[in-house]
């Protein structure tokens, strides 16, 4: 099956191409050089019209326990937006915590290919990816949680050589099936458990006596050594805490030049200036990145509404949960592994908190100059829900619609913001950088997220619209590893995607250690943990897709 | 001697029944025959060990082939204006199957003890809980208290395996665990200490339960109460029970929502997750509700990401609603407003409502109903039969399932799809 998509106007920032007019050829799935003599099967004429890879969420909870206990929180936002089977798509819900079908359907509509859960729970492995199987049309995969779970602690804390850490955290990325690793609070989900309701960079677990700076360069270290492409994926410390701009920038020199990615950053970039004591750390963080070329970051931008806040934070959450709108939450404490905090949420232009972070959030966007390290995120849902992103692309791209957007929020926070005078907007190419090319490469997705030869052939076609908040949601076609799945807003074809894995190299003998601490602390056998291949692509739809890790890391 | 079976001893089994995914079992298999020779118990022993039965299904009774059964059911279920899905007792792969063929024919997906999880749900959905799972339990807790729950009855293993357990991860010593029944007394010696300290045990009436959940609350809360007693319970003995809470460094507070059985009991389970949010206002505790076995957790679970909620989900106008009164089984039957009942339970064998609407039942062998359904196709069951996936009650544990035994048996989730190509060939 030859497919020729004839004369769109390519995007493809991981060949340079800014606006070029060319044709593109997809056999059976890739995306090929030529059609090599023969007559495409199939042609699109796209003249006039905008053409990118798939886009890719680097950041967005998708999939595992917590997303299904804010989806059990939550009733009344599901009956908000009762999501009714039609055509190929099945019934569910959408907004906030929407359910796994209409996920994959919303995001396909965007144009969205892929997204990566970023908390998967090695113990709640499993829920994550059984539900992430359940997401049509959306390739996967996940970043594996360490840090806070015991077994690493007391590695950490009895001064074990690295190696060791390298190999369980490369056992514990294989059992998981994960592609890269993510630590949330360091140490702090742990100290929690032991009654601890602050954990500073450098400050001690009382029980472990470690910091989460050593955690945090322990942890990047391994990743670094084990050459995992994705670098250590880092919620640090002090989420949400006024004056925790310091910790972030001290998160950031105190990890000594190995790579690192800052997630949802805008919520870790808070001064204590003014009478009200909350103001603005972007312009800190962005020169703080801007000099750190080991350091990325996505935004976790907030958009004014409702939402539930989801994360494996349960020390932070916790201390949040009376904000809870409505009145109600969820924290865990979960199997020496990790925990978890569901938080509702009302994000109000009027409040000044609020508005401050949503300004905050596009500070960082405009002043990191570098649109390769990032990534266009709203921490669905912690910020806002994913369906958001056209709105937000707007915001990026349309200066005059970001300072209408400015003038309406409350006063105080917008004259406490710099965002009025920041005069850039993003091009398309920035863009397609930011959703696409870039969170390939930081992934480490050799066949994803461009439009060269080899790649799958995931495909988003847009209709040039003066309105970019319309363009970006509503494209004429997508195409996911070369089946036309939309079609001018219709699924018209309901595929499953791909699992995106690494599977790192280790020393085996780790595994005898792992028996005996299942055997004597945990509640399963320990061959019973890891995930098989079978459990993932037994019933057929999802397929493993495993991408090499990088030579030489190992010092 | 040349007939004899080969017979095949198993390590590591998970259970799929026992709500507390105990994987140690060692199972012989024989044939068709199980064993579980260690590691079982009364619940989980004669689930395991349930002979199978039929291996052919039946219309109106006559044995046929799948296929005619699968064109059978689906001519019932493309007649029925209301069709009611319940049972659920499944694996991950057959609540899939069948939440397709649900919201394809407008059905209901309910469960056959819904009741029991929406105590829990229910208080989740309006005010949240703070939770912890069994292996905190077996590493940290230093006071257990048992509201209105013999939990060796439901959960033979659950003291062995999470309580008494030889050593933990932070060196307390478990067999100095804090036991206190309230409400209902244990009926065996599970909760009795390794040396042989009996837990402090205050039973009370059901009726009481209600209040003496709210006094621990409230107690807790810092509240003086003008009763000196409830329900039998010296108020003096409820503020010893708070102290000892709040002195706690871990404390868990635990029930079977199965066995609160009384009206609004989910207003009893709310109080009870009270408590545990205001003794975390100084240190920590966390609520264990202990449920979710034969696939009750699983089958739940699967509905709530793919529908948004959890159980009780009616699809007749087209998309998942939620209620936990207006779906329920037996009152849409008794209402005569459901036409069809499709029972389907791969892993449990309770019993199914009998009703005078047709039924289509699609469970494991092994199944007996009281009156011969319209189908009957008898399926294996996952962990025993095929490979598969079950939760255990604290929601964050899915363990794999694996095949013991060749039966020829099909899985309800091909069942359920063939039901479903049989609807497009209509």
């Amino acid at each position: 099956m030859l497919t020729k998509l004839a004369g769109g106007k390519v995007y493809d920032p991981a060949h340079g191409q800014d606006g070029v007019v060319r044709d593109i050829f997809i056999r059976d799935g890739r995306i090929v050089d030529g059609p090599g003599g023969d007559t495409p099967d199939r042609t699109y004429d796209l003249s006039g019209r905008i053409v990118m890879a798939g886009a890719i969420d680097m950041h967005t909870h998708i999939g595992g326990g917590k997303v299904t206990i804010a989806r059990t929180l939550l009733p009344e936002d599901h009956r908000g937006d009762p999501a009714v089977r039609e055509g190929l798509m099945r019934g569910g819900c959408g907004h906030a915590a929407p359910s796994t079908l209409t996920t994959g359907y919303r995001y396909a509509e965007m144009g969205y290919t892929a997204g990566f859960e970023p908390a998967v729970l090695p113990i709640n492995a499993r829920q994550a990816h059984m539900e992430m199987a359940d997401v049509p049309l959306m390739d996967v995969g996940g970043y594996v949680m360490l840090g806070s779970d015991d077994f690493f602690l007391r590695l950490l804390s009895s001064g074990a050589d690295q190696r060791l850490i390298n190999d369980y955290v490369a056992w514990t990325i294989r059992s998981s099936q994960c592609i890269g690793v993510k630590v949330v609070n360091p140490g702090g989900i742990s100290a929690f458990k032991f009654n601890q309701r602050k954990l500073d960079l450098d400050e001690d677990h009382t029980y472990y006596g470690v910091t989460p700076r050593q955690i945090l360069q322990s942890l990047a270290r391994a990743v670094h050594e084990l050459g995992v492409p994705h670098p250590l994926h880092v919620h640090g410390c002090n989420l949400g805490v006024p004056g925790n701009v310091d910790t972030t920038l001290n998160t950031i020199a105190g990890i000594e030049g190995l790579p690192m990615h800052l997630t949802h950053v805008q919520f870790h970039s808070y001064g204590t200036e003014g009478d009200r004591k909350f103001s603005s750390g972007a312009a800190r963080i962005a020169e703080a990145v801007n000099a750190n070329k080991n350091i990325t970051v996505d935004v976790g931008q907030i958009l004014f509404g409702a939402t539930v806040t989801a994360s494996g934070d349960s020390m932070r959450q916790h201390a949040n949960a009376g904000h809870a709108n409505p009145a109600k939450w969820v924290c865990m404490d979960i199997e020496c592994d990790a925990g978890c905090g569901v938080v509702p949420f009302k994000y109000r232009d009027q409040n000044f908190v609020n508005a401050l972070q949503w300004c905050i959030g596009l500070e960082v966007f405009l002043m990191v100059e570098d649109p390769w390290r990032v990534f266009l995120t709203t921490d669905h849902p912690n910020g806002a829900p994913f369906t958001s992103y056209p709105h937000l692309i707007k915001l990026l791209m349309d200066r005059s619609f970001r300072n209408d957007m400015l003038a309406t929020i409350n006063p105080d926070a917008a004259a406490l913001s710099n965002l009025g005078s920041l005069q850039r907007e993003y091009s398309l190419y920035e863009i397609a950088i930011m959703t696409r090319a870039g969170a390939a490469r930081l992934l480490g997705l050799s066949d994803r997220g461009h439009l060269g030869a080899g790649a799958g052939a995931d495909i988003t076609v847009y209709r040039p619209q003066d309105d970019v908040e319309k363009m970006f949601e509503a494209p004429d076609y997508v195409f996911k590893d070369g089946e036309l799945v939309v079609d001018h807003g219709m699924i018209v074809n309901v595929v499953w995607g791909n699992v995106h894995t690494i599977r790192p190299e280790y020393d085996r003998s780790i595994e005898g250690r792992l028996k005996d601490y299942f055997d004597r602390y945990l509640t399963m056998h320990v061959d019973n943990f890891p995930i098989s291949d079978w459990e993932l692509e037994g019933d057929g739809r999802s397929k493993i897709l495993i991408h090499p890790c990088r030579t030489g890391g190992r010092s | 001697m040349s007939d004899q079976v080969s017979v095949e001893i198993r390590s590591n089994v998970p259970s799929p029944f026992c709500g507390i995914a105990s994987d140690d079992l060692q199972i012989q298999v024989s044939g068709l025959d199980v064993r579980v020779v260690a590691n079982g118990d009364a619940v989980t022993t004669p689930a395991f060990e349930l002979p199978v039965e039929a291996l052919k299904p039946r219309v109106a009774g006559v044995e046929c082939s799948l296929d005619e059964a699968c064109a059978r059911a689906a001519e019932l279920i493309s007649r029925s204006h209301y069709p009611v899905f319940s049972g659920f007792g499944t694996d991950v792969n057959d609540t899939r199957a069948a939440l397709s063929l649900i919201d394809r024919c407008r059905g209901v997906f309910d469960q056959k003890r819904s009741e029991p999880s929406l105590r829990n749900l229910l208080v989740v959905a309006d005010s949240g809980w703070m939770a912890t799972t069994l292996g905190e339990v077996k590493n940290r807790a230093d006071v257990l208290v048992v509201f209105g729950t013999d939990i060796e009855d439901a959960f033979p293993r659950f003291f062995e395996r999470f309580v008494w357990n030889s050593e933990t991860l932070f060196g307390q010593d478990p067999a100095t665990r804090e036991v206190i029944y309230i409400g209902r007394e244990p009926s065996g010696r599970a909760a009795y200490a390794p040396d042989g300290r009996a837990p402090w045990v205050l039973p009370c009436p059901s009726e009481s339960w209600p209040d003496v959940a709210a006094a621990l609350s409230a107690l807790a809360r810092g509240a003086r109460l003008q009763a000196s007693e409830i329900g039998g319970l010296a108020i003096g003995d409820l503020q010893k029970v708070v102290e000892r809470l709040k002195n706690a460094s871990y404390s868990v507070v635990t029930w079977a929502a199965g066995q609160l059985d009384f009206p609004n009991a989910d207003l009893t389970v709310q109080q009870l997750c009270q408590l545990v949010v205001v003794l975390n206002e100084t240190t920590r505790s966390g609520v264990l509700p202990l449920g979710g076995q034969n696939g009750d957790k699983t089958a739940a679970q699967v509905c709530a990401w793919q529908t948004g909620y959890p159980t009780r989900v009616s699809f007749a106008r087209g998309y998942p609603e939620f209620d936990p009164f207006l779906f329920g089984t037996d009152r849409l039957l008794a209402s005569g407003e459901a036409d069809l009942l499709v029972w389907v339970a791969s892993l449990s064998t309770l019993p199914l409502p009998v009703t005078d609407v047709p039924t289509i039942v699609i469970a494991r062998s092994g199944m007996r109903c009281e009156r011969e359904p319209e189908v009957f196709i008898p399926v294996g069951t996952p962990g025993i039969d095929h490979v598969g996936h079950a939760y255990r009650c604290d929601s964050v544990v899915a363990l794999p399932l694996y095949k013991l035994r060749e039966s020829g048996l099909p899985s309800a989730q091909a069942v359920l799809q063939g039901i479903e190509n049989a609807l497009d060939a209509l």
